[in-house]
């Protein structure tokens, strides 16, 4: 495949307001979307505001929305799309936009902070921590994630609804919470925050923050299921509801 | 000063300067040393270059190898690093990094577990034993999410996205810092007591590279500026293993734990080459047989597979390789795991590589093997420091990671960068702690150094040239990929300093139209300053070193010298100009020699 040319649509202009600009580039062999946008910097707009670090999917910097579908700009390959379709590239939605495809994603890092940290037990006799391959696995699969933030972009209870936003933690902290849940050694217990503050309740297992996950986590499936049950058992069984009352664990 | 360069002021006592793995510890220690501490960083928290890493952290933990204990750790990076090491920093570093792995599991580090539920070690080339502990292959995002969760939780004060351009100083010592917000443009000053540079590489001087953007070499830029000196930048790393194809992704790493894990490097006649390229200073300890190699892996009674020599060998191999017409059709070689290990483990030991090369290049790993060529990854050398306190020559400046020099030599063993990190930021943040503790009487922030700061972080956007900074980036990678690559000639060598010193006068005439928020023309323009430093640093040190050792290898003097043996390379700035002169190695006590000295 030679080089050739393609036209983008691409997001320009800030809080105030802004519009689709079109440029249109050469295209060589094997570019993903962040290189196009960097030959539109390097040669119609220096001034193109976007994020990325690593252009190797592993530092989730350069979330975005390319034709209306929440992906990493450095891991859409430019030969995924039709010959002579227009792209169009756009900041995520869910959060207040700074400038072109970067947007503010404070409110992620809040919630982070409200997240109590782990806290192991005891160490064995020998001193050591012992924990096997089985047993860590499962929280090895949540800590993939690169905290690109498109899960929390694509969840509809904040994507259209600025005012859960204080009361919900998004599909990223409750693989957090799940995480730390199934810590072999993690001694807190957070289910009474993921039901409460977190708003784990407002989650109606849509799935769609699997569907965009680029590091294919199973959010659903694995953490927020499982949280759910969790906590479903620990609040409205009879039985542990009553041993808890009364001290018994 | 005109009425928009208002700034923000911040105090602290410690202020850190980079939120990679270095960074992060040093701050968190700063902080529980009782320090009001910050740390600033260019990108959001969590996005530094560290997480990038893939293969593990070296550290003598002896889980896998009973033999495995600090000595021998201390003789493999001395070794690896052709002797140019600062001892003193080889022996902390060996001696203390398995405590500081062990405290990342107290943290939450889920690392890979060995069968008897410890933590697991991998090989790595230059390690005697398999030493890496490591998460599948993405150990750097583990450690960084590690330490970046354990200081949100100690309410560690963080500046994101803030670039710090300058620093400045009462007298001879440190006491402040001048930057801008990027989202903004924000313009801010901390009034410090105590530095730490924590920033990181170099590597976005280069064309091909491993390097993420934020790579450019500020801390190194700030450091000269402030009156501090570097060691021995002309051994900068070539990683042999970059992937080459497609050309939109030359230089991302292919980690080396594809060979640790069972791969191996063959050309285009399918030979296993490494056989013919094992140098006399590690014949000793190296397989010259496919049969003792193979075993190896299982039984370390054998020799070393020659797969598996230090970076700076097998850089150079692959190099001549395809040199001599015997390389992939897009010139590389081939790095082939795919026929000698079952998919399922090739999936499980190396699933981002899987990934990378399944998304980036149509590649499937478990069937096919990959092309991979040399490509810029680590800045060997760096700001000189005292090994106990990492401090510079500079009163309350410290600088800990990547940026600083002396732990490598000449060649960094791979997995010995991540146990740097925490080894020495946290020294750094514990030293730094103390200085300030130790301080008596005031210390002011110079109005006129602040002024002059700003006006260089402003100078961009009020400009008059027509220079595009984009064009001056790319040439300069050009230059630096083609006459200060892996192998150096004098003649080459002054041409680019020729060149640096052009592409400096384009930069002063490069101006930034769109305002400035989020204007990444301006960023970059200002990132031009520390990555011309930087090429002009690792340029002039590159000359002076007139024989070939470690990452340094110069066509015209191909043999390592004795006499070059002994010094390091040091650089400082004197009004405006880069002085260099070589120096005196730190003379290494007898037991320490004997340990190097050993056979094996
Ligand atoms: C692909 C890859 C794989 C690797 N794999 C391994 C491995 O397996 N094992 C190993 O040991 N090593 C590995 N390395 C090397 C290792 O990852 C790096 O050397 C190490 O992470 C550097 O860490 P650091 O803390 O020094 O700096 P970095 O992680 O680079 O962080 C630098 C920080 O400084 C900040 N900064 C820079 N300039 C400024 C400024 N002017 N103002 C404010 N902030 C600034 C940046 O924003 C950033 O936060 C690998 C490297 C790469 C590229
Ligand atoms: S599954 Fe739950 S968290 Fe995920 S997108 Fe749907 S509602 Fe949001
Ligand atoms: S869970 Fe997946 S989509 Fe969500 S932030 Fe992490 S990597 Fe991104
Ligand atoms: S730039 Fe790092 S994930 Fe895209």
């Amino acid at each position: 495949m030679a080089a050739s040319e393609v036209t983008m649509r691409v997001w320009r202009g800030d809080a105030k307001g802004g519009a689709f600009t079109e440029y249109r580039v050469q295209s060589q062999e094997g570019m993903v979307v962040l290189d196009v946008i960097h030959a539109i910097q390097a040669t119609q707009a220096g001034d193109l505001a976007v994020r990325w670090n690593c252009k190797a999917g592993k530092c989730g910097s350069c979330s975005a929305e390319i034709n209306g579908k929440p992906r990493l700009l450095c891991m859409t390959r430019m030969n995924t799309f039709t010959p002579g379709e227009t792209i169009t590239v756009a900041p995520m939605k869910t959060f207040p936009l700074i400038r072109d495809l970067a947007t503010d994603v404070s409110f992620n890092y809040e919630k982070a902070k409200t997240i109590p940290a782990f806290r192991p037990g005891p160490k064995e006799p020998d001193g050591t921590r012992r924990m096997f391959q089985e047993d860590v696995e499962r929280g090895q699969e949540f800590r993939k994630c690169i905290e690109c933030f498109l899960c929390q972009d694509v969840c509809h209870v904040i994507r259209d609804h600025e005012d859960n936003k204080p009361a919900f933690a998004g599909p990223r902290f409750f693989m957090r919470l799940a995480e730390l849940e199934m810590h072999p050694l993690d001694t807190h217990d957070r289910k009474e925050l993921a039901r409460v503050k977190a708003g784990l309740g407002f989650c109606n297992i849509t799935k769609c923050c699997t569907e965009v996950c680029p590091e294919h986590i199973h959010i659903t499936d694995n953490a927020i299921i499982p949280l759910k049950e969790r906590i479903v058992t620990e609040y409205y069984d009879p039985v542990v509801w009553l041993l808890r009352k009364i001290g018994v664990r | 000063m005109a009425a928009d360069v208002k700034y923000q002021t911040h105090e602290y006592d410690v202020l850190v300067i980079g939120a990679g793995g270095a960074g992060l510890r040093a701050a968190i220690e700063a902080s529980a040393q009782g320090a009001r501490t910050a740390l600033v960083c260019k990108s959001l928290l969590g996005k530094a270059h560290t997480v990038m890493a893939e293969g593990g952290m070296a550290a003598a933990m002896g889980n896998v190898w009973k033999e495995d204990n600090w000595q021998v750790h201390f003789r493999d990076t001395m070794r690896g690093g052709k002797m140019l090491n600062n001892w003193r920093m080889a022996q902390l570093h060996a001696q203390e990094s398995p405590d500081r792995v062990l405290e990342l599991e107290e943290w939450g580090a889920l690392f890979d577990r060995t069968k008897a539920g410890l933590i697991s070690q991998r090989d790595f080339g230059g390690h005697r034993y398999a030493r890496l502990a490591h998460i599948g292959d993405r150990t750097g995002l583990e450690l960084i999410r590690t330490l970046q969760q354990h200081a949100v939780h100690k309410g560690l004060e963080v500046h994101m996205e803030c670039n710090i351009q300058r620093l400045v100083k009462d007298g001879n010592r440190v006491s402040g810092a001048v930057g801008y917000f990027r989202p903004t443009g924000q313009l801010v000053v901390f009034k410090t007591k105590a530095v730490v540079l924590a920033t990181g590489g170099i590597g976005k001087s280069w064309k091909f590279t491993s390097n993420s953007w934020e790579c450019t070499g500020d801390g190194i830029r700030l450091a000269l500026d402030a009156g501090a000196e570097l060691i021995d930048m002309e051994c900068h790393q070539f990683h042999p293993t970059g992937m080459v194809w497609p050309p939109s992704v030359r230089g991302i790493l292919v980690t080396e734990g594809v060979r640790g894990d069972g791969g191996t490097l063959t050309n285009s006649e399918g030979k296993r080459f490494m056989f013919n390229y094992i140098p006399d200073f590690f014949k000793a300890e190296t397989a010259d047989n496919e049969k003792e190699a193979d075993a190896w892996y299982e039984d370390k009674k054998n020799r070393r597979t020659p797969d598996l020599l230090p970076r700076d060998e097998v850089a150079r191999a692959i190099n001549s390789e395809v040199k001599a017409g015997r390389g992939t059709p897009h010139g590389g070689v081939y790095l082939d795991i795919a026929s000698r290990r079952p998919a399922d483990y090739i999936r499980k030991r190396l699933p981002s590589m899987y990934h990378q090369f399944k998304e980036l290049a149509d590649v499937d790993i478990t069937k096919e093997p990959m092309e991979v060529g040399p490509t810029c990854h680590y800045m060997n050398g760096g700001i000189r420091v005292d090994a106990d306190s990492t401090a510079t020559c500079v009163p309350g400046l410290f600088a800990a990671g990547e940026v600083a020099g002396g732990l490598h030599g000449a060649n960094r063993l791979g997995g010995n960068s991540l146990s740097d990190l925490v080894v020495f930021g946290r020294r750094a943040g514990l030293y730094a702690a103390q200085y300030v503790k130790s301080l008596s009487g005031k210390l002011t922030v110079d109005a006129g150094q602040v002024e002059a700061g700003v006006q260089g972080i402003l100078r961009p956007v009020q400009g008059k040239g027509n220079e595009n900074p984009y064009a001056v980036h790319a040439d300069l990678q050009e230059c630096m990929q083609s006459l200060v690559g892996i192998i150096r000639t004098e003649g080459e060598l002054k041409k680019a300093l020729e060149e640096i010193a052009v592409f400096k006068q384009r930069l002063g005439r490069v101006t930034v139209e769109g305002g400035r928020a989020f204007n990444p023309a301006w960023h970059l323009t200002l990132d031009l300053l520390a990555m011309l430093a930087v090429s002009e640093a690792v340029t002039r040190a590159a000359l002076e070193r007139k024989e070939s050792r470690g990452g340094h290898t110069r066509d015209d003097y191909p043999k390592a010298d004795p006499k070059w043996g002994k010094v390091n390379v040091v650089l400082r700035r004197k009004n405006d100009e880069i002085s260099v002169s070589p120096e005196p190695l730190l003379e290494m006590p007898d037991d320490l020699k004997k340990l190097v000295e050993e056979k094996q």
